[in-house]
């Protein structure tokens, strides 16, 4: 368990070390070849950007995260009641597969427009676009996880006479748990694209509307400075999801435990 | 034997719908009557319609044609006998502790379903961990399905089958994945419960020494389209002990049996049965004989 628990240490300090090395690197071949800010600034001149402008920038960050976070619930809940119905019927996911697989092959830039049309520019088209990103990866894997309950365990519970509704609470939803949260954590990121591809098309609020009006400055530093928010804060909601992950299915995970025979 | 608490009638199933000239028949015009807290194992070749003939009782399959009547009840309707079943996949749900596993019946089978809640915690708890001692397992209540072994899992699993008492208890072959010491020490177990709650038991089984051992009636079946060629009573003393499942009088009863089953094989093989076995997709005999 010691043994274990070092192991995991010097993952993280490893994987800190990355990070820190990747800028290291970066604002070194800045330097060395003399590359000018207007094409790749170097890190420090993007944190000093990052602090100086942050009270303006602020706002902004607040604007996408919200939008984010409203169109990734609403997404999650839509993904879920609709791989429910899919994924606990045979004949529901025969009849309606084809429809989500066009649904879900469309490009999403294409929607912004439409949405835009109908709700004029702003936060709305912004929370509408995460949500239809992000909605199909979480309907496709509850589905997938509900059609995926063992037959065998399901005759244990039609023998005692079960609901459908029973077998879908005591079995099959715990069993779609996993599926459930590995789809989270890729509709979380989707869910940012969804909102920056939103924002720089029709906004005038929220980090991607910002490096849209930077960009056409030719402000690189603050483009990037941008972009640096918005890795913080996919990276920070992809934790906060793998850690209630962890919490509900660690069943699932169940890796380095010890077993007693 | 006047009141059958199983009864089928002449009945026929048919996998690949009606017209289908492919169709299998896994069963054809199959009569079994089964008396109440009676001990039936089913034998015969494989594929010859034993797990079938558990689904139609258990309800999880309808007859394309004739009667199946259990607890003189037509199968399938709202009024469902108590009923206990187990595989030889002891199908534990892993996010659930053991004694929560088998629970499970009390917390979908009325009468217990409506106190569920209340008396999960207490009485329904001490229920499950009382089973649990007394297939060995005492104390491991608490354990996640993972944590145990094989044998383990089959014990907590003819728990879950036992817990809320069923009037019948339908068993798979539930201990075919076993070690000869457990399979055996299982054995002793299932008879100690049986002779303690008296439920009619319907076992499959391909293992002969498990089913003269254990069984009152043994019906023999023929390869498909399967029907009951042979039944044999078998009347040894009870509490049966291993020791007798070595003994002469049951070594003749098992080459007895198995003569029976070779023949019935034999008649598939000379081109007897009508159709060739077409695999009927919803049974879980053919996963069986294809692991």
């Amino acid at each position: 368990m010691k043994l274990a628990l070092t192991t995991r240490q010097r993952q993280r300090m490893l994987s800190a070390f990355a990070i820190v090395a990747m800028f290291v690197i970066w604002e070194l071949i800045c330097v060395a070849f003399n590359i000018s800010g207007l094409v790749l600034p170097r890190p420090s001149a993007v944190f000093a950007v990052l602090f100086e402008k942050m009270p303006l920038l602020w706002p902004h960050a607040v604007q996408t995260l919200y939008t984010t976070v409203t169109g990734f619930a609403l997404g999650v809940l839509a993904g879920i009641l609709i791989g429910l119905v899919i994924g606990s019927s045979r004949f529901a996911y025969d009849v309606a597969y084809p429809l989500l697989v066009g649904f879900s092959s469309i490009p999403k830039v294409a929607v912004v427009p439409i949405f835009v049309v109908w709700f004029g520019a702003g936060t709305v088209p912004a929370v509408l676009t995460s949500m239809v990103i992000c909605m199909f990866p979480v309907v496709v894997n509850v589905a997938t996880g509900l059609a995926h309950t063992e037959p065998e365990l399901q005759d244990v519970l039609k023998v005692l006479g079960a609901r459908k509704l029973d077998v879908l609470w005591n079995v099959g939803l715990p069993r779609a748990l996993p599926y459930l949260f590995a789809s989270l954590k890729i509709a979380i990121t989707l869910a940012f694209v969804g909102t920056v591809l939103s924002e720089t098309v029709a906004a005038n609020k929220g980090i991607g509307n910002v490096m849209m009006i930077a960009s056409g400055n030719f402000d690189v530093p603050l483009v990037f400075a941008g972009l640096f928010i918005l890795a913080a804060m996919g990276v920070a909601l992809y934790v906060v999801s793998s850690m209630i992950e962890q919490r509900v299915t660690g069943w699932a995970t169940r890796g380095n435990e010890v077993v007693i025979t | 034997m006047n009141e059958s608490f199983i009864d089928l009638a002449d009945v026929t199933v048919r996998f690949g719908g009606a017209d289908n000239p492919q169709a299998t028949l896994a069963l054809d015009r199959t009569n079994l009557r089964i008396a109440q807290g009676d001990f039936v194992a089913l034998v015969g070749p494989s594929g010859c319609g034993k797990s079938t003939i558990l689904k139609l009782v258990g309800g999880l399959l309808s007859p394309s044609s004739g009667g199946v009547i259990v607890n003189s009840r037509e199968v399938g309707g709202p009024a469902r006998p108590r009923i206990g079943l187990a595989f030889q996949n002891p199908t534990m749900l892993p996010w659930l502790t053991i004694r929560d596993n088998i629970m499970m019946p009390l917390k979908i089978v009325e009468p217990f379903r409506q106190h569920y809640r209340a008396k999960k915690k207490g009485e329904y708890a001490a229920r499950a961990d009382a089973l649990l001692a007394q297939v060995g397992l005492s104390g491991l209540g608490d354990k996640r399905p993972w944590q145990l072994s094989g044998g383990m899992l089959q014990r907590a699993s003819l728990c879950r089958a036992l817990i809320h008492e069923p009037q019948l208890l339908l068993l798979d072959e539930p201990f075919g994945a076993l070690d000869q010491f457990t399979r055996e020490e299982l054995w002793a177990i299932l008879q100690t419960l049986w002779l303690e709650q008296k439920p009619t038991v319907l076992l499959v089984t391909h293992d002969l020494r498990e089913a003269a051992y254990l069984a009152n009636r043994i019906c023999v079946m023929s390869a498909r389209p399967g029907r009951i060629l042979e039944e044999r009573h078998v009347d040894f003393a009870r509490p049966r002990s291993i020791e007798l499942s070595y003994a002469p009088e049951c070594a003749e009863l098992v080459q007895a049996l198995r003569m029976r089953i070779a023949e019935a094989r034999s008649d598939m093989a000379s081109g007897a049965v009508p159709t060739l076995p077409v695999k009927p997709v919803p049974s879980i005999d053919i996963v069986k004989e294809a692991a």
